[in-house]
């Protein structure tokens, strides 16, 4: 399964409903305003990092730099571009966004 | 957005305290573009403006932004015209900052930083709040 969070961990619940949803082995992909989440000395970050035990997080680098958070993204998480995005999609046999 | 229009032009000579307070993120909605461009419209009414900045609002000050990759305007660059517009009462909230792991030194313009209880008062003396 690869869940997909677009809202910002500081202002909407879908990234915590996500790990609390997402089973071992699961993909985690965050864009737009979710990728804060996965940035140094965000709120969220103990919450990722500690979701990297049993998920992978990746993050959409364009996403990212938009938002000047580049230089920023925690150990582990992985940036994809947009063509990275399409390969995650078509690897996983659903995909789950957590509107 | 009329009501604010109609206190602007409230009277000749009459200045009221109008405060802005931004608290999205960029790029996710459009409420830091359109507030952005509300405050810069404000300037043109000679008021005593201030702009706020809490929550994820403190994201709408980052330097470093690129935004190619999303193909959307940056306009962040913008927050430095403020001062030519006579706009320079900028606050953030210091627990909002420090919550996304945020220093002044990231942030593309001179704030004045404010804890929790000196932003409560400051909202509290203004004739206009006005939200983003």
């Amino acid at each position: 399964m690869l869940h997909i969070v677009n809202k910002s961990a500081t202002e909407r619940n879908s990234l915590e409903s996500c790990l609390r949803m997402a089973t071992k082995g699961s993909a985690v992909l965050l864009i737009e305003d979710a990728v804060y989440a996965a940035t140094k000395g965000s709120a969220a970050a103990a919450k990722i990092q500690a979701a990297m035990a049993d998920l992978q997080i990746y993050a959409l680098g364009p996403d990212m730099e938009a938002r000047g958070m580049a230089g920023r993204v925690l150990d582990g998480v992985k940036l994809v571009d947009y063509g990275g995005f399409v390969d995650l999609v078509t690897e996983h046999s659903t995909c789950q966004s957590w509107l | 957005m009329s009501d604010m229009m109609d206190d602007m032009e409230g009277g000749e000579g009459v200045v009221k305290k109008f405060m802005f307070v931004n608290r999205k993120a960029p790029h996710g909605t459009i409420y830091a573009l359109e507030g952005l461009e509300v405050v810069l419209i404000s300037a043109a009414f000679d008021q005593d403006v201030s702009m706020v900045f809490t929550d994820d609002g403190v994201y709408e000050l980052i330097k470093g932004v690129n935004t190619k990759g999303i193909e959307v305007k940056d306009f962040s660059k913008t927050y430095r015209a403020l001062e030519g517009y006579d706009i320079e009462k900028l606050y953030v909230e210091k627990a909002s900052m420090e919550a996304r792991g945020l220093t002044e030194d990231d942030l593309i313009v001179d704030v004045t930083v404010l804890d929790s209880a000196e932003m409560a008062s400051l909202m509290a003396e203004q004739d206009v709040v006005i939200s983003f």
